[in-house]
């Protein structure tokens, strides 16, 4: 085996790992602040890049506006859902939460393929074509788009939470809800806020995805790989989202140049089940210990 | 809390169904199930067969996240275990149906119990990506080797009794609701056993349970194992009932379908399993029909069936979860309430 396909086959591992750390960071902001696990994660990626599809082919904006308006669309969803469908199940238990989460993730299934049909659709071209070169290795310069825009979103989440007064909030709300509420901190705000920023980040990563590999209703499948990183990385952990993002990429990536395509799944599949054996709560989440 | 209905005997203290409504609709409901292949048409049959079949699978299901309190999305899985042993058999050795379906069940409570076992250490969500990765183990494990067929999947005679093929929906109608009931009645009378009661204190609180002196880690096998012998005998008769087993014929939809059916029709009650089976098999149907009914007002219903299809059951989990939570049991209690108590009301 040549070391140079290895180095290629392995930095289209680490773009497309950016993408799932990209999107488990989202999914763990969720989860953070609210509890809630969110398993349409994937479909309102998928929601972005069909809102992308939607501004720059349908109304013919430049891609960098629809780009925005892609986001933006994916933070009103988030608000939306929160307000609609998560707040009125405070306090129930979390599986009934989930299951919420997984009959929107078929609603949102269920309009796309109205609006836009079953079959998978590539969106217009925007991203620059001129490959990239590392070393002598090659890398598809989208996946190198996706890669530099992951990092950067990720960079900003992590120096807001770290500067930032609602960031601080936000991780406040994560420690202890009682306390966030008594020293003043508004917590259905922030339960508000970490959906809108999770969802637009989500829907973000869904023009980036689809820009790569197309979109098509079943895009949500993804989702179902971002799972995968998160408990690996550990629910609540941020960078835990970013190991595991980057491990899944990698891991999926040479699984599929030489396995074949079709082991993916069960390659990263297997590896959760082992890693669930031996760290329950994954590789950096908090280990919560249960009293009577 | 009903009135006048003091017990003198341990017998009727014991009785499954101890009043006489009860009674008087179960006895209702055997003889409109006797009757009902004579005068339904096989269309109605194949729906009821089809009913019949999730049932099964859904009670299964509600032993194990309704009682137990475990999360699987791996039912769909467990059925194709028991569907392609099924399959297996009958193409191979050509053993009698019962005897397949009964292997096809304990080799899915065998792989349950593996499964499961991640179950003493990771609770909730963890333990649901379990069951999801289990699932697709399996998934990758039936289209990739060759006696399962691969992705061809395999198709298979008919079961036969005395020599005579069960192909019609008429004759598996007499296979598959017979099953049925008694699988149903098994999982009513289990809750009133030792085991039984051992899986609601797990759901409830399984630290408190354990320090009663329940055995978690045996009781939340044995709650896997049953599910999963169910969901293994339903996907036998599955198989018999369509006769061809692709990988693709149980996706994780489906998993997602029965956890649905028990939402929908109430989490931790037989009935809730039953009626919520029944529901969320006929709602398709239903849409079917009014798609049917609109296309001479509206000439592209049919094209958009699919994507309602799938709006309208993630809209049911949705709503049903926000507004009834205890599903379709709640509502038939508080019917059945309003009579008990009229003319006064609650």
């Amino acid at each position: 085996m040549d070391a140079l396909f290895l180095a290629e086959v392995m930095l289209a591992g680490i773009g497309s790992g950016a993408l799932y750390a990209l999107t488990g960071v989202a999914f763990v902001l969720i989860y953070k602040a609210t509890r809630v696990v969110n398993l349409a994660i994937g479909e309102i990626l998928m929601l972005g890049g069909y809102a992308f599809l939607g501004f720059a082919a349908g109304l013919g904006l430049p891609a960098i506006a629809a780009l925005v308006l892609a986001v933006v669309t994916g933070g009103l969803l988030g608000w939306l859902v929160e307000r609609s469908l998560i707040r009125p199940m405070l306090g129930e238990s979390p599986i009934s939460v989930f299951m919420v989460t997984i009959g929107l993730g078929s609603i949102l299934v269920g309009l796309v393929q109205l609006g836009w049909g079953a079959d998978p659709l590539r969106l217009p071209e925007f991203m620059p074509a001129t490959p990239v070169f590392i070393g002598d290795a090659y890398l598809a310069p989208k996946v190198a788009v996706g890669f530099v825009a992951a990092a950067v979103v990720i960079a900003a989440f992590l120096a807001l939470f770290r500067f930032s007064r609602s960031g601080v909030a936000l991780k406040a709300t994560a420690g202890d809800q009682g306390a966030a509420y008594s020293v003043g901190i508004d917590v259905p705000r922030v339960f508000s806020a970490a959906w809108i920023l999770a969802c637009a980040t989500a829907a973000g990563a869904g023009v980036l995805v689809g820009a790569i590999g197309g979109i098509s209703p079943t895009m949500g499948v993804f989702g179902l790989s971002v799972l995968v990183v998160v408990i690996i990385g550990g629910l609540d952990s941020i960078a835990g989202a970013l190991v595991g993002g980057l491990l899944i990429g990698l891991v999926e990536a040479l699984a599929g140049a030489f396995l074949g395509g079709e082991y993916k799944l069960v390659v990263t599949f297997t590896l959760l089940l082992l890693l669930l054996m031996v760290r329950p709560y994954g590789l950096f989440g908090t280990h919560e210990i249960e009293r009577l | 809390m009903r009135i006048g209905t003091l017990k003198t005997s341990y017998a009727a203290d014991e009785a499954l169904f101890d009043t006489a409504l009860q009674r008087g609709l179960l006895v209702a409901l055997l003889v409109a199930a006797v009757v009902f292949p004579f005068v339904a048409s096989p269309y109605w049959l194949f729906l009821a067969c089809l009913c019949a079949i999730n049932v099964a699978s859904a009670t299964g299901l509600n032993l194990l996240t309704g009682y137990t309190g475990l999360v699987s999305l791996g039912q769909a899985a467990f059925m194709s275990v028991g569907a392609y042993t099924v399959a297996v058999l009958e193409i191979r050795l050509g053993t009698p149906f019962a005897l397949n379906l009964l292997i096809g069940a304990g080799l899915a409570a065998a792989i349950g119990i593996l499964v499961g076992i991640p179950s003493l250490r990771v609770k909730g969500l963890y333990l649901a990506i379990a069951t999801i990765a289990a699932s697709v183990i399996l998934h990758f494990l039936f289209s990739h080797w060759t006696l399962t067929g691969e992705a061809r999947g395999l198709s298979m005679p008919p079961a036969r009794l005395f020599g005579i093929a069960i192909d019609q929906p008429f004759s598996l109608y007499w296979l598959i609701m017979p099953v049925t009931m008694l699988m149903v009645l098994g999982a009513a009378n289990l809750l009133r056993t030792r085991i039984g009661r051992a899986f609601i204190a797990v759901r409830d609180r399984d630290i408190s349970a354990e320090v009663l002196g329940i055995p978690l880690l045996r009781t939340k096998l044995t709650s896997f194992a049953i599910s999963s012998f169910y969901a293994g005998l339903a996907g036998g008769l599955w198989a018999y009932f369509f006769r061809v087993v692709t990988p693709e014929s149980f996706p994780l939809d489906n998993s997602i379908f029965y956890l649905a059916a028990i939402i929908v029709g109430g989490m931790g009650t037989i009935l809730g399993g039953i009626l919520g089976a029944v529901f969320m098999t006929l709602v398709p149907e239903l849409l079917k029909f009014g798609a049917n009914w609109l296309t001479p007002i509206y000439p592209d219903a049919l094209s958009a069936l699919a994507p309602v299809r799938t709006i309208v059951f993630g809209a049911l989990i949705v709503g049903f979860l926000i507004f009834e939570p205890r599903g379709l049991v709640e509502i038939w209690v508080r019917i059945r309430r309003f009579f008990h108590l009229w003319p006064f009301r609650t």
